[in-house]
């Protein structure tokens, strides 16, 4: 069972008054890391929205030392801190716990641009925890088509939908034999707490990929971030695990989709609501690209049942 | 959190209010129905900006920027979107 909302500690690391828009789903979801992590942390954002939700000097949006770095070295910076930091105790100019050491970085930092060294940190096992918020575009710039974005969506590159489907970061990083990779929603928030509080417990790269639905970029109304997420997970869109040591386990309300308890539900309401689909699922081919659409989301699910059985 | 007139430096300090006063943002302001709330604090969870006080379900109008993720999921109903003046 996930965390209780009543359960929840109180400190905030995501200070009122900063510049997001309205209904974040990154602002929304950090609020939830923040409470898992606590003050000792040390926070690395890449070019993307986060950084300008920072606001502007001289006051700061995150109760946390931030570190703005270049767009594609989120994992070799954050390795260089870990080292730093390690032998900054061991020289004995640093007392106490050590600090987390965190990367807060969009999808296109993670799944395209920042690949590289994410990767190579993930094959040294360097003891960080990496976040994706994944809005499945580079929303920050005007909506351009990342690596994350689904097949049929809408963006200012891709003005006839996109032809291709998303691919699947997060078993990427598993496959990287990193000790711990978890997907995670801004719906479910006790279910991002656990997660995040496991993943501080646990020494070497921590991966976790958060579904943050951007009202701009996926055009829907503002009050309506939190259902499009929750609605994502239902259909199947978004699955929610986490793996340990390679062993992958489904949680609630995936895991029913998983394991056959319960059908996932029509994928038609949640493209529907979505104005990145809506607009060209309009002509005389809308059916065959609902159903390319509903294919991905099937694979998806047959693939990471079947990848679930394999535990070595 | 420490105060800008004592280290005036190239250097940001955690504070409320770093994209100015984002109420100004704001078309429709939540209300908080104290009687038919439950006190579930699911709209503290939800809220992206922290505004809402999970115990005296208070809302900081200051910097509440009118968003309505509060007023959609409350699970009673007890918070309601209403026009600016």
């Amino acid at each position: 069972m996930a965390t209780s909302i009543k359960n929840l500690p109180d400190n905030e690391q995501v200070l009122s008054g900063n510049g997001a828009c309205g209904g974040c789903p990154a602002t929304m979801a950090l609020r939830m890391v923040g409470k898992a992590l606590g003050p000792n942390a040390i926070m690395l954002l890449t070019p993307s929205c986060s950084v300008a939700s920072m606001g502007m000097t001289p006051k700061l949006g995150y109760n946390w030392p931030c570190i703005n770095v270049c767009f594609a070295t989120a994992g070799s910076s954050a390795s260089g801190i870990t080292h730093a930091l390690e032998i900054m105790q061991e020289k004995g100019r640093l007392k106490g716990e050590l600090p987390t050491v965190f990367c807060w970085v969009g999808d296109g930092g993670t799944y395209d641009i920042g690949f590289q060294a994410l990767s190579a940190a993930a094959e040294r096992n360097d003891n960080m925890i990496f976040f994706c918020y994944n809005n499945e575009a580079y929303s920050n710039t005007g909506v351009q088509r990342s690596g994350a974005t689904p097949r049929g969506s809408f963006t200012t590159t891709t003005p006839r939908g996109k032809r291709q489907p998303k691919k699947n970061m997060a078993l990427l990083m598993l496959e990287h034999h990193i000790p711990y990779v978890a997907t995670a929603t801004v719906a479910y928030p006790g279910d991002l707490y656990d997660k995040v509080v496991k993943a501080k417990s646990i020494e070497g790269l921590k991966y976790i990929e958060i579904l943050a639905p951007c009202y701009l970029g996926w055009q829907f109304d503002m009050p309506e971030t939190v259902q499009m997420s929750r609605m994502a997970v239902r259909c199947g869109a978004w699955l929610l695990w986490e793996a340990e040591n390679g062993k992958i386990t489904f949680n609630n309300p995936t895991s029913a989709i998983i394991s056959g308890k319960k059908a996932p539900e029509p994928v038609n309401d949640y493209l529907f609501k979505q104005g990145r689909f809506k607009r060209l699922l309009q002509g005389p081919d809308a059916d065959e690209r609902i159903a390319e659409i509903q294919g991905d989301i099937d694979r998806e699910i047959a693939f990471m049942r079947e990848r679930a059985k394999i535990v070595i | 959190m420490k105060s800008v007139t004592k280290a005036y430096r190239p250097i940001s300090w955690p504070m409320k209010g770093a994209g100015g006063d984002t109420g100004s943002w704001r078309t429709h302001r939540p209300v908080i129905n104290m009687e038919t709330c439950s006190k579930c604090q699911i709209c503290w969870v939800y809220c992206p900006e922290a505004v809402i006080d999970r115990y005296e379900m208070t809302i900081d109008y200051r910097y509440c920027k009118g968003c309505g993720v509060c007023a959609l999921e409350c699970p009673t109903g007890a918070i309601s979107m209403q026009k600016e003046e």
